[in-house]
């Protein structure tokens, strides 16, 4: 039997492997993000799901698409990664429910051509691709991307049926003037903008304690902060994601929050308001804890984490819009590569600046 | 320190499945003298032997085949009485399989020891230097795999003022076990090596690392140290690679090893458990390194156990020995599956640094189609020495090697966790070597290079001084023509005055 | 949103214009001086390069005469060597690593001439009138000086044979984690 063995070429070294899957890992995270997402449908019905469904395969083709446009002809096999079908759900998590197919092909469109094949694929991309395109499509739609819909289970009008779904979803049926409603974080800013206080302001319907359960408005994801807050810690546990980038975007918002509230809460959200609402808890644990856009070391990922939150709490509060989860994402996305060169793990036997290590120090002190 | 460890993400290493039973378990075999056996000339690190045994010449078992050739070479021995084939090339174990030098020993089935070996019954009375001489000419190398020759260790540990002696019995790459099965039946011999090194290093304490996944072995040596208060045993943490010298040194004394330094810069000197056992036959009874345990091992192997095969001996013979396969192998390894060696085929021979044999199917060796990297950071955890794999790789892919040297490239210990671990199935390791192979071509290249620019420059200097001699001894003759000529006329002229004052008187 | 699609795009084309004269005409000159490109340069003087020995093909390599990858002695190591000095970008392509290579003596054909001997610039050719010449390999450079000089063809370049301990482990063979599209990530970082 030995005797038949040839060795094709010379194998490097290691010969066996741990068995990690680019495709397991992203299959785990979009297990974590079903909860919520099935929540979502709960919550806004039937237009939700085809939003959902639109997304996902606009995604999928143009990958496919921009694959074979790049000669691949394994095509269908890099497909089978499951990047492309996360960055769509991603992004469908990240619209208003009810908002018309193409802003889904659109953003499909931009995330996957623009936010990643056009820098080289998978791996290449500088910035998260769901959060280019969720930021393409607001700034260029700014009326479709802010239309959010009260969540069916709290208004008294018949949900849409599946046909009226449909049309919903096809843009053929205005939303009625009813279902519409702002988010929180735009009603306390629009309130605020005209001098009411916040006190005031939040007790006509917009109580926050609704938040804690998800049922408000807002995008088709993001609305159950305790439900991505389970994903997120299904993630930590199949040790698919780690603890500092999630720390650092809720610390990094929380602790300016609480202070500013602290100090004037009549114009300053609640830390608990800020934790809760639009897409902190989904930025924290799903998009700041992208491989590809975020650093490689932990010190860098708690840094990373640490600018998204407090880029978010200064947007919220300080800037033009709303919410500024996105925006902070891709601002932080470029600096990633600073951070990765100056925040470098301790090379063992050299100091911090890479000299060898001087004979009377040892490893405990450096 | 562990809790640490884990909140701030510093651990290193990997927790593969270790594969070690049921081939640890298994009792010890030694293998019969096969007909032929193939010594390679290059089984240690640094110079190639030079064989001083002649074609047709019958040797004894032990007999010197080839001395060492400068200050880092080991001299070979022969394992079995027997006759002298040849002397020429044969497939060496590695993974290009390139032709070594080689002895080729025909047994004559005695097996008869030589006479002429040295045994010592007191060797705590001989100086420790004359330790390390014997060691150096039994050949001893090290026996975990990096075959540096033992001696050269001992003595410059002595010189050095080592304090500790670190006994490495590690042995963390998955699948082998033959230092565990070594320490399970010779602990006593062993702890005589130990003690032996200590004698010839004037280490004071010896320290025995041994990974906590290998209890019978801890308890051997346990009960085998007892009775010396300097040689003591401690179990470490079952990690991979903590049987690396750097780590398993800061493992046990807290130490970091400075990048590009000996173990002696923080008082420490590693060797290995078989080269203890190794110590102590050469030393005791005078028998030279001949042979050595290996493990047979993989899941294409019947029956996987713990072989003690004589160097020389070809692998497909230890692998018929060892029961044969079940199937062929999807890969054959020489060493443990993370840092051993792929072999070209199985007619290569066992050499000093055989710490095992794997025959592995392809579902073991796990291969599959490399994709694009994310950037996980998975290596980067991994990396016991605290590099960044994903960035040298990437330097290296674009062929900036100076930017991976930058990176720490020159520090990788080539362990194989960051390849191991990768999601995307990138042969990290493979780039590193690559890289390490290439920029030494480079600088051969430039040692060259600088040597021709020598020799230009004396030629050219010869050839100007040949030049201005040529020109020199041209301008002589010249000026001797030139003198001459004027002689003659001087005296031309002379005779003519004379004839005409003749004339005129 | 037209108004802002163009202007945007007016923008864009004009500043994209600005910096791209600006990086023609702002561009850093890299000083490289004859002396330290020669002191890059094999020295042997061969000649293959097409001008008159390395000093020549220095003072053509800092005019911009003649190009980084010249030498064919000194392969694509010396190559990027020269292009780092002389601060130009280089296109390795079209250079073919070639394994080193040196001169060998047929013995049944050499007759002795001497011719040889003389045009080595290195001194690695041993011999006398009439009596088989050989090569010194350690000396040997490979540059081909020898080779139109012999009047029998019997020097002859052969590539040196790979032995174990100079074998290189191949590179991966990979054409997936490099981006084949507009930029590699080492390109991206290299701004930082």
């Amino acid at each position: 039997m030995t005797t038949d063995y040839l060795a094709a070429r010379a194998f490097a070294s290691p010969h066996a492997h741990g068995g990690g899957e680019i495709r397991r890992t992203m299959l785990l995270v979009l297990a974590a993000l079903t909860p919520a997402t099935l929540f979502g449908f709960w919550l806004y019905g039937w237009s939700a799901f085809f939003l959902w469904l639109m997304t996902l395969s606009s995604a999928l083709f143009f990958e496919f698409m921009s694959l074979r446009l790049m000669g691949q002809k394994d095509a269908r096999r890099t497909l089978g990664d499951g990047s492309a079908l996360l960055t769509g759900w991603l992004l469908a998590m990240t619209l208003p429910p009810w908002a018309p197919w193409w802003v889904a092909v659109l953003g499909a469109l931009i995330a996957i051509v623009i936010g990643k094949q056009v820098f080289g694929g998978l791996g290449q991309n500088l910035f998260n691709p769901a959060m280019v395109a969720r930021v393409a499509l607001l700034i260029s739609f700014p009326l479709q991307l802010t239309a959010w819909v009260t969540p069916l289970p709290l208004t008294t009008l018949p949900a849409p049926d599946f046909i009226a779904a449909l049309h919903i979803t096809l843009g053929q049926t205005p939303l009625p003037d009813a279902m519409t409603s702002a988010s929180l974080l735009g009603y306390a800013k629009t309130e605020l903008a005209r001098g009411i206080g916040l006190a005031q302001a939040l007790n006509a319907g917009h109580a926050p304690p609704l938040s804690w359960l998800g049922v408000r408005a807002g995008s088709l994801g993001e609305s159950s902060a305790l439900l991505i807050l389970a994903g997120g810690i299904f993630l930590l546990i199949a040790r698919v994601i780690r603890w500092q980038a999630p720390a650092g975007v809720l610390a990094g918002a929380l602790i300016p929050a609480l202070i500013a509230h602290a100090l004037a809460p009549e114009t300053y959200l609640a830390a608990s308001t800020h934790l809760f609402s639009g897409a902190l808890m989904l930025g924290a644990f799903f998009i700041a804890t992208d491989y590809v856009t975020s650093p490689i070391t932990g010190a860098g990922q708690l840094v990373f984490g640490l600018g998204v939150g407090l880029l978010t709490w200064i947007i919220r509060t300080l800037g033009g819009y709303p919410e500024g989860v996105a925006f902070a994402i891709l601002f932080m996305n470029a600096l990633t590569p600073m951070i990765d060169r100056y925040l470098k793990p301790r090379i063992l036997g050299r100091t911090w600046s890479g000299r060898p290590l001087g004979t009377t120090t040892t490893g405990k002190g450096a | 320190m562990g809790l640490m460890e884990k909140f701030f993400g510093i651990s290193w290493g990997i927790h593969p499945e270790d594969h070690k039973r049921p081939a640890a378990d298994a009792a010890t075999r030694v293998m019969p003298m096969p007909e032929r056996l193939y010594i390679s000339l290059a089984q240690h690190l640094g110079a190639p032997a030079l064989p001083t045994a002649l074609v047709g010449q019958k040797v004894k078992k032990g007999e010197l085949l080839a001395k060492p050739q400068g200050v880092v070479s080991a001299a070979i021995h022969a394992p079995t009485s027997g006759v002298i084939a040849a002397i020429g090339e044969i497939p060496a174990p590695h993974p290009s399989g390139l032709p070594v030098l080689a002895v080729t020993l025909a047994a004559d089935g005695e097996d008869a020891w030589s006479e002429t070996l040295q045994a010592c019954d007191d060797p705590f009375a001989l100086e420790p230097d004359e330790i390390s001489r014997r060691v150096a000419a039994a050949g001893v190398v090290g026996m975990g795999g990096a075959t540096f020759p033992s001696a050269l260790k001992l003595s410059s540990s002595r010189k050095a003022g080592v304090t500790t002696l670190i006994m490495n019995g590690g042995e963390c790459e998955p699948y082998l076990s033959c230092d565990d099965r070594l320490m399970r039946d010779e602990a006593a011999a062993i702890v005589d090596g130990i003690r032996l090194m200590l004698h010839a290093t004037g280490a004071k304490l010896a320290i025995v690392g041994i990974e906590n996944n290998k209890p019978e072995a801890i308890h051997a040596m346990q009960t085998a140290a007892a009775p010396f208060g300097d040689v003591r045993v401690r179990p470490v943490p079952a990690r991979y690679p903590v049987g690396s010298e750097k780590q398993l040194v800061q493992t046990l004394t807290g130490k970091e090893i400075p990048a590009g330094a000996l173990p002696a810069e923080v008082g420490v000197v590693v060797h290995n458990v078989g080269t203890a056992k190794a110590v102590h036959e050469v030393v005791r009874l005078g028998r030279p390194l001949v042979s050595r345990m290996l493990t047979v091992n993989g899941g294409l192997v019947k029956t996987p156990g713990n072989v003690v095969a004589p160097l020389g001996a070809l692998v497909e013979e230890v692998l018929a020995f060892a029961g044969g396969l079940a199937a062929a192998p999807a890969r054959l390894i020489m060493g443990g599956p993370m840092m051993g060696m792929s072999l070209p085929h199985a007619r290569v021979p066992v050499v000093k640094g055989t710490s095992g044999i794997l025959a592995l199917s392809g579902a073991e060796v796990a291969d599959h189609r490399e994709e694009s990297c994310i950037r996980c950071g998975h290596c980067a955890r991994a990396c016991p020495m605290g590099l960044l794999p994903l960035e040298m790789a990437r330097h290296i892919q674009g062929d900036d090697l100076k930017g991976a040297v930058k990176l720490g490239l020159k520090d990788c210990i080539a362990c194989g966790c960051c390849a191991y671990v990768c999601q995307s199935h990138i042969p990290l390791v493979q780039y590193f070597a690559h890289a390490k192979g290439t920029l030494a071509a480079e600088d051969r290249a430039r040692l060259r290079a600088d040597a021709a620019k020598k020799l230009v420059t004396a030629r050219n200097a010869r050839l100007a001084a040949e030049a201005r001699e040529k020109a020199e001894v041209a301008a002589r003759r010249k000026a001797e023509r030139e003198a001459a000529a004027a002689a003659k006329a001087a005296v031309a002229a002379a005779a003519e005055t004379a004839t005409e004052a003749g004339a005129a008187a | 949103m037209f108004t802002a699609i163009f202007s945007l795009t007016i923008l864009g084309a004009t500043l994209g214009l600005a910096l791209g004269i600006a990086g023609r005409f702002l561009a850093v000159e890299a000083n490289a001086n004859v002396a330290e490109l020669e002191a890059l340069l094999p020295g042997t003087n061969c000649g293959q390069c097409g001008f008159p020995g390395c000093s020549g093909a220095a003072t053509a390599l800092v005019g911009g005469a003649a190009p980084a990858t010249c030498c064919p002695v000194g392969g694509k190591a010396l190559a990027v060597a020269i292009a780092e000095k002389l601060g130009v970008r280089l296109d390795l392509s079209g250079v073919a690593d070639e394994a080193p290579k040196l001169a060998l003596v047929a013995e049944d054909l050499c007759i002795g001439c001497c011719r040889c001997i003389k045009t080595c610039p290195t001194d690695a050719i041993l011999g006398a009138p009439k009596q088989i010449h050989n090569v010194l390999k350690e000396a040997c450079t490979g540059c081909a000086a020898c080779v139109a000089h012999c009047p029998t063809e019997a020097i002859l370049l052969h590539p040196v044979p790979v032995t174990l301990p100079h074998w290189v482990m191949p590179k991966p063979s990979s054409a997936v984690s490099v981006g084949n599209c507009v930029t590699s990530f080492a390109e991206r970082t290299a701004w930082v």
